[in-house]
């Protein structure tokens, strides 16, 4: 196996909270090879975002290390993009001044920018849209403007955070093609944190499953289905195995997440 | 832009031009079957008649530019002062917390009271009216910017945080193209409040301007003319709201 570009090495993270000290995340490690995708997959509430926030370097006081091509990092890094759950487009620019943005930081003169904007843009399939504003496109267009504005600062790493969970299945299916096929052509490196099962499976080559509070690591589980992928393989038999592997897996978590959530409102409504 | 698209703005427009020729009408009427007193509220259709002759005998123009002239300058006084200051209540916590109470309750204090300091300070001039306008005007403009900064939603700080943003980057590619719309909106309330201390304050020491052109008239019981000169302070409102409108879609498209 080729060395590892992201090694998150025995991670703890706690909170203080007002009923005490929350662990969030407990000895959680894994690594991800180049051009790997690896989706985290766990109920609501098992530290999946404390993870992504944590990898992306923008949570820190947290015991263990997270490192990517040897080099540990200790907040924000170049080679980490990050795509987030709400929508994050900036709505006072247009598509191509949004997913040129990481490249006006860097300094790229203007038209150099807007060409590489331009390969980005036409990459998650907006082309025609360069001008139009975020408030004139869908939600599943917001988001892939997103994922295009963080591919054109070519990260390393692409670091996902639910990022269709506002989007209704079908188009959760469809921009999922999207994500196969640009994993393909630049053979991107990808870490997913996500709640979707089929989402999972239709994309990882390996899924790790967490635990309910505090979330550790249950379960690393390889998916063998043949790429190139497509939302077509949902109708497979293999696709329906895994997601009963893994549901099983997940389901007693689930529960467990579930009756914590309903035992705190129900204290909640007493007080 | 494409004739539907013209249509569809033009109704609004003409519906609005409508509702207030019909609210002219009804008060015409009313006044006409002595129901208001035509000696409190002239006839609309005199008020129309004496703009022409208030333009020409009451040398308009002069009084009109100089009430657009301190307007313009208060605005632009409590424009960069206001959003300095919401900006430093944003950055520095202690001060925030020291002042915020203050700051909101000096937007209701009637500031216009103290024209005796300000006369002593800045004269008989068109400065000492800014001055109080811009005074007057300004907690509306701190507090908003205040809010816009504060509100910014957290998933774009983080965006600009994933892009390793200095402080300064982020405050002026994100936090401050997002608080612009909650600005702007601090800006026209600033405004509004110059404005009329501006026009209170021209009428209270008889400087010139609008103010005075409507004191004078009332004196000598002039009232359509006063209304007409009422109807040039509104211009000159609407002047700027269109002005500010125009600036801040030009600072922030898309909205």
């Amino acid at each position: 196996m080729a060395e590892p570009i992201l090694v998150v090495d025995h991670i703890v993270k706690r909170f203080e909270t007002p009923e005490g000290v929350l662990t969030a995340v407990d000895d959680v490690s894994f690594t991800v090879a180049p051009g790997e995708f690896v989706a985290v997959i766990g109920p609501s509430g098992c530290g999946k975002s404390t993870l992504f926030n944590v990898i992306g370097g923008l949570l820190d006081g947290y015991e263990g290390r997270v490192s990517v091509s040897g080099e540990t990092i200790s907040g924000p890094h170049a080679a980490v993009g990050m795509i987030f759950q709400e929508e994050s487009t900036f709505p006072w620019r247009n598509v191509i001044d949004n997913v040129a943005f990481p490249l006006e930081i860097a300094g790229m003169a203007k038209a150099e920018r807007i060409e590489k904007a331009r390969h980005f843009v036409d990459l998650v399939g907006l082309n025609g849209f360069e001008r139009s504003y975020p408030s004139e496109l869908s939600g599943g267009m917001r988001q892939r403007v997103s994922m295009a504005r963080t591919l054109a600062s070519e990260p390393k790493i692409l670091l996902m955070d639910e990022p269709f969970a506002a989007l209704d299945e079908q188009t959760r299916l469809l921009l999922g093609d999207k994500v196969l096929q640009i994993q393909q052509d630049l053979k991107q490196t990808t870490l997913l944190i996500t709640h979707n099962l089929t989402e999972a499976v239709q994309l990882s080559d390996r899924i790790l499953v967490m635990t309910y509070r505090p979330g550790r690591m249950k379960r690393m589980v390889d998916i063998k289905l043949p790429r190139p992928r497509s939302s077509e393989i949902v109708g497979s038999d293999a696709f329906g195995h895994y997601v009963a592997q893994i549901w099983n897996d997940l389901r007693e978590e689930a529960t467990k997440g579930l009756k914590d959530d309903e035992s705190r409102r129900a204290r909640t409504s007493r007080a | 832009m494409s004739a539907r698209g013209i249509k569809g703005q033009a109704v609004p427009v003409l519906f609005g031009l409508a509702c207030l020729a019909a609210f002219f009408i009804l008060i015409e009427f009313l006044i006409n079957i002595g129901k208001i007193n035509r000696f409190i509220v002239p006839l609309p259709s005199d008020v129309v008649k004496s703009f022409a002759r208030v333009a020409v005998e009451e040398d308009l123009l002069n009084r009109f530019l100089l009430t657009a002239y301190e307007a313009l300058m208060a605005t632009l006084l409590l424009s960069v002062a206001g959003i300095s200051l919401g900006v430093l209540l944003h950055r520095v916590r202690l001060i925030r917390l020291a002042t915020e109470t203050w700051i909101a309750a000096l937007a209701s204090a009637p500031l216009v009271l103290m024209y005796p300091l300000f006369l002593v300070m800045f004269g008989r001039s068109a400065w000492t009216i800014i001055m109080i306008a811009f005074v007057s005007a300004l907690p509306p403009v701190i507090l908003k910017t205040l809010e816009g900064l504060s509100a910014t939603r957290p998933v774009l700080i983080n965006v600009g945080r994933s892009f390793k943003l200095t402080p300064s980057q982020l405050y002026w590619k994100i936090l401050f193209p997002a608080a612009l719309p909650t600005i702007f909106v601090g800006v026209r309330l600033g405004m509004i409040f110059a404005l009329i201390n501006i026009v209170g304050v021209e009428f209270l020491i008889n400087f010139g301007g609008l103010g005075q052109l409507v004191n004078e008239l009332s004196e000598r019981y002039d009232w359509p003319g006063a209304y007409a000169a009422i109807g040039f302070v509104i211009l000159v409102s609407v002047m700027f709201f269109m002005g500010t409108e125009r600036i801040e879609r030009w600072l922030r498209p898309g909205t």
